[in-house]
């Protein structure tokens, strides 16, 4: 579905954020960037939607290289969902998820449907249709997102710490509520978060980042017994926050 | 005699004036809205043009207003329409608040919206009118403000040339020495520029996104 052929990435004063890049995304599953920041995982997801373009090497979205895709044509066929939301703050939750299928030419009453439906599959309540951005709680919003992000019901999703600004019990039903609702939709996402748990959780399969290199890509059960030293460093880190709590509570 | 006695008795003229007033600050706002936004959302995108824009426009604010007027005067087709003449120079002072009123709404908007709007597949100009110029629109709007406020005073300069305006009271009464004249224009001047400061204000407040 999504195949990085030794893409490097470098900002334009040479500056090389990503270099020699080769992994493949399969239909239907999510893949997890896990890194920390100024890992390049970021670029690497605003690779695929073409908001940054290779410096090196290629990127192919279904097959056809994204720097000879119509870019707004690709971006339209992928769903965008970044940590900081981004709804447009002068349209109500309405016309935010209906957006793109307005600027496609959908008829306003299958517009109206859509949107119906992707509230409810998101988990909000109808009459959410007509509030504004700033009227909602971040979790409500975050879902606005998503809803906003299949409003055309693209087959593959980028999704850049969508949860990292929630608090944790937000996060974790909603983390949940993204489980059910891949596994009933089947899309592709590519996932990018540093949090260990997250990734494990959500993940198909998990591609740890380091300095602008991929370190390897392993499942969540592999990942935990990995001995690569990062992998393991990851795993360590997430242990002792456990344990040094389980300990504080006997001693 | 008092100032009310002088403007209810010369009311027709006080109205003349106030109108032609309203008139000249309205065509220059007008173009300076007109030619402003667009150089404005230049400005903005194409950071190249950002220095030469605003440097122009900042120059041209440095000129004293009574020797642009005095430049302008031999130009051909001005000089012979005063009013023509006034318009062109307010229109160039009022420039410089709408452009860069215009450069920094657009500029101000959330990085997050922008880039989410991008990354939907929102072309340049849909971004640009459906997303970026609403949420500029209450900054832009304040530019205007500013550039209405002073075009209301610098106007009464324009009867220096001729263009009329409630400044030929004003220069009328310096000739005189006559206060009550000089306030004859000074005050409906005034009342006109707060007002629009005024209606101004209270539609940026309205337009202000949340």
């Amino acid at each position: 579905m999504i195949e990085f052929r030794d893409v490097a990435y470098a900002l334009p004063n040479g500056q090389p954020l990503l270099s020699g890049l080769n992994l493949q995304v399969q239909r239907g599953e999510t893949l997890v960037l896990l890194g920390r920041s100024g890992s390049g995982k970021t670029t690497t997801l605003k690779l695929v939607n073409r908001l940054l373009t290779p410096t090196g090497g290629e990127v192919r979205v279904n097959g056809v290289a994204t720097a000879e895709s119509d870019v707004i044509r690709l971006r339209r066929s992928i769903g965008y969902v970044i940590q900081d939301v981004g709804l447009f703050p002068h349209f109500t939750v309405e016309r935010n998820i209906g957006l793109v299928p307005r600027i496609e030419g959908w008829t306003a009453e299958r517009i109206h449907l859509r949107v119906k439906e992707l509230l409810q599959m998101v988990g909000l309540e109808e009459q959410m249709a007509s509030r504004y951005p700033h009227q909602l709680s971040g979790g409500q919003r975050q879902r606005v997102g998503v809803a906003r992000a299949l409003a055309a019901d693209p087959s593959l999703l980028l999704m850049d710490e969508p949860f990292g600004a929630l608090d944790a019990l937000t996060r974790d039903q909603l983390q949940r509520e993204f489980l059910s609702l891949q596994r009933r939709l089947g899309k592709t996402v590519v996932f990018v978060t540093h949090d260990l748990r997250e990734a494990l959780r959500l993940g198909s399969r998990i591609a740890l980042m380091d300095a602008g290199r991929l370190v390897t890509v392993l499942s969540p059960e592999d990942f935990l017994r990995s001995r690569e030293p990062l992998a393991a460093a990851y795993v360590q880190a997430f242990g002792d926050g456990l344990d040094s709590a389980a300990n504080r509570g006997g001693s | 005699m008092n100032l009310f006695h002088f403007l209810w008795q010369n009311h027709t003229q006080v109205l003349e004036l106030t109108l032609e007033h309203l008139w000249l600050v309205g065509i220059s706002t007008l173009l300076a809205v007109l030619i402003g936004i667009p150089l404005g959302i230049v400005s903005a995108h194409w950071p190249v043009w950002n220095k030469p824009v605003l440097g122009t426009t900042n120059i041209i604010q440095t000129i004293p207003s009574l020797a642009l007027f005095g430049f302008l005067l031999p130009v051909p087709w001005l000089g012979d329409h005063a009013d023509r003449l006034a318009i062109l120079a307010l229109t160039l002072y009022a420039l410089l608040p709408v452009i860069r009123n215009t450069d920094t709404g657009i500029r101000g908007v959330d990085p997050a919206v922008v880039e989410a709007g991008r990354g939907m597949g929102l072309t340049g100009s849909q971004l640009l009118v459906q997303v970026q110029l609403p949420l500029a629109l209450s900054v832009i709007l304040s530019g205007v403000r500013v550039a209405v406020v002073v075009s209301v005073g610098l106007a009464t300069i324009a009867a220096a040339i001729g263009a009329g305006g409630l400044g030929e009271f004003i220069f009328r009464g310096l000739a005189m020495v006559n206060n009550q004249l000089i306030l004859a224009g000074a005050i409906p001047a005034a009342v006109l520029a707060l007002s629009a400061d005024f209606g101004l204000g209270w539609l940026e407040k309205r337009l202000r996104p949340r």
